[in-house]
């Protein structure tokens, strides 16, 4: 996939967003249940040092340090074409699927580098999941057969898989909704169930930290109201970091949200901060102009 | 409240019925000239007549559109009628070959003919008498041959080309689209040439096997790469994104997605050798009797069959036989090409 995710609808929902004031969207960040980091035992979750990264000879990432504490929700913003998405794909080593693709820095998982030599990177890929922009359930399988995928292509060996189908479908807010037709191929389902379903594909793999890229793009507001609850479901027992182009959703998920930029050179992180912060009182006057909506 | 009527359905873009009338008396009157011409002038025979009768016929309706609208439409009458001569011609070979084949075939065609060979019939007895039982098993136990041979490395071929895209990638496609176009007779000498002269020294139904395969593995290899490259690359990232090795991804998620596209290829592979002569001329020895050993002794098929019944027959018994074992072939392709486009026209599975 391209670093460049570009629609009409991300664009449009851009557009919307000019409407919005900030403090509204900070009034958001705040009325909803906060978390604090390092209050539960899920590891010391994921940190970059100096991540940049290249498409053959162009650098589309630049110097980018990131702390995900355990447990939280991590908001990645920016107008398109910032690198988000190659940042995203650093996180579990995805970045190298592309051929002509370079990287430079350190992504610590609990404090071990995933790019240390050595380094086994499908058992990166079982701590790290990820959920894509477009739904694509295994079109060749089951809804159930989908759910065990991961299972399945991992070789991993579990006893009770029915619970773990059950626990995985219930955490992803699709279970009332597929119980009874687990054996029918998952393209029958809706877009919004598809996304649901390819969330709890990688929750049987038990990951610590989740990657989500703009999982609700090429959903309706309903299906993305589905999918929200069930990311505010899986912040207490993961980490997520989700790419969003949609401010709103940003406010609504997310404890901590970090803003990219690109001025055409490479793409850089502008400011870090906890959600609300950004959107009430950003440091950077460029934050500022984002999330107010006077550009992007 | 008024009462709103639903208008009839039209369709106002659609061709008049004044236009079609004038169109075929058009070529009505082409039809008509073409005949005086050939009355008139040097042209004769029917070859004759349909030059003179598409000639007149596309330069009439020619000027009438350039009198009716302009010259740009009347371009577009030209190329409308060289698109259609152009589809006359292709049929013509086409509907000619199935309509001879079957008004000769059908006579040859009996009961007995799937439960004997030509041990005991010469090409004397009635058709009735023998049968083709040993080519069609041949046949099918040689294209079955081939087929365990060149679907494991068409697969993997196309494998090699899709998803590990090596270094060799770019050459090894020109390569095998350059194999699709081997002379089968060049696979027919290759085969004798390296295994049969100096290894086995026997004409057998396993080198008529090799030797097609050499044909089919180029088929098969190009036809899995398309199928495998319409599956989408999302796919392959969530696979390994679920912690899955390449090797895992490809077989648990691309192949089984691919599964209908790769039995296109499979069957397409076939249709491609079953009616193969020159090479099973050369490298299966080609006989009478029912032999279901292909490792031993010479085999027959059915276009050795037809080949044989023609050129050393001579009688009309031999001919009824070859043109019923020729349409038998036409059915088995026929049949062959229906089941690839039922599959590969279903969506998943």
């Amino acid at each position: 996939m391209s670093s460049t995710e570009n629609s009409n609808n991300e664009n449009n929902m851009e557009k919307k967003m000019q409407t919005t004031t900030p403090s509204s969207l900070a009034s958001v960040a705040n009325n909803r249940e906060q978390r604090v980091p390092g209050t539960n035992l899920l590891g010391t979750g994921l940190e970059t040092r100096g991540v940049h990264a290249w498409f053959g000879k162009k650098h589309v990432l630049s110097d980018v340090s990131l702390d995900f504490a355990a447990g939280t929700v991590t908001a990645l913003i920016g107008p398109s074409g910032c690198g988000k998405s190659t940042y995203l794909r650093t996180l579990n080593r995805m970045h190298e699927f592309i051929p002509t693709a370079a990287l430079a820095g350190e992504v610590l998982l609990d404090g071990q580098d995933i790019y240390a030599p050595g380094t086994d990177v499908t058992k990166i890929r079982l701590r790290v999941g990820m959920v894509f922009q477009k739904p694509n359930p295994f079109p060749s399988m089951t809804i159930g057969e989908n759910v065990l995928s991961g299972l399945k292509l991992a070789q991993l060996k579990k006893s009770n898989t029915d619970e773990l189908l059950e626990s995985c479908l219930v955490r992803a807010g699709l279970w009332s909704e597929v119980k009874d037709r687990l054996g029918e191929h998952g393209g029958a389902l809706s877009g919004g169930q598809q996304q649901r379903l390819c969330i709890a594909r990688s929750l049987a793999v038990e990951p610590q930290v989740l990657l989500m890229d703009e999982p609700c793009s090429a959903l309706d507001p309903g299906s993305t109201f589905r999918i929200e609850e069930t990311i505010s479901e899986l912040a207490k027992s993961m980490t997520i970091v989700i790419v969003t182009h949609n401010m709103q959703q940003a406010a609504r998920v997310s404890d901590y949200t970090a803003f990219f930029l690109s001025d055409g050179g490479p793409g850089v992180m502008v400011e870090t901060a906890p959600t609300s912060k950004i959107f009430s009182s950003p440091t950077d006057k460029r934050t500022e102009d984002y999330v107010t909506g006077r550009f992007g | 409240m008024t009462q709103t009527t639903t208008p009839k359905p039209q369709t106002p873009w659609a061709v008049t019925i004044q236009q079609r009338l004038s169109t075929a008396g058009l070529i009505t009157l082409g039809a008509l000239l073409a005949g005086v011409a050939i009355k008139t002038t040097g042209l004769s025979g029917k070859l004759g007549f349909a030059a003179a009768f598409f000639f007149i016929s596309t330069l009439l309706i020619f000027i009438q559109q350039f009198r009716l609208r302009d010259l740009a439409a009347a371009k577009d009458s030209l190329l409308s009628s060289l698109a259609s001569l152009a589809i006359v011609l292709t049929l013509i070979p086409i509907i000619s070959i199935v309509a001879t084949v079957v008004g000769k075939g059908y006579k040859g065609i009996h009961f007995g003919m799937f439960t004997n060979d030509m041990t005991m019939a010469s090409v004397n007895d009635p058709v009735n008498a023998g049968g083709l039982l040993h080519a069609l098993v041949g046949t099918i136990l040689m294209v079955g041959g081939a087929l365990l041979v060149s679907f494991p490395i068409g697969l993997l071929t196309a494998l090699y080309l899709t998803e590990i895209r090596g270094k060799l990638a770019r050459p090894i496609k020109f390569l095998v689209q350059a194999m699709s176009g081997v002379p089968s007779i060049v696979a027919g000498l290759f085969i004798l040439s390296i295994l049969v002269i100096p290894v086995t020294q026997e004409l057998n139904g396993l080198m008529g096997s090799l030797a097609l395969s050499i044909l089919m593995i180029p088929t098969i290899a190009r036809t899995s790469e398309e199928m495998l490259l319409l599956i989408p690359n999302d796919l392959r990232e969530a696979g390994v994104a679920l912690g899955a090795t390449q090797w895992r991804t490809v077989s648990g998620v691309v192949v089984p997605a691919a599964k209908s596209g790769l039995v296109t290829a499979v069957i397409l592979g076939v249709a491609r050798i079953i009616g193969e002569t020159a090479p099973i001329l050369l490298v299966s020895g080609g006989a009478d009797a029912l032999n279901l050993n292909p490792t031993s002794g010479a085999m027959g098929s059915l276009p050795f069959y037809i080949w044989k019944a023609f050129l050393t027959g001579g009688t009309e018994e031999a001919y009824a036989r070859a043109w019923g074992g020729m349409l038998i072939l036409l059915i088995l392709i026929v049949v062959l090409f229906g089941l690839a486009r039922y599959l590969s026209g279903r969506k998943v599975g």
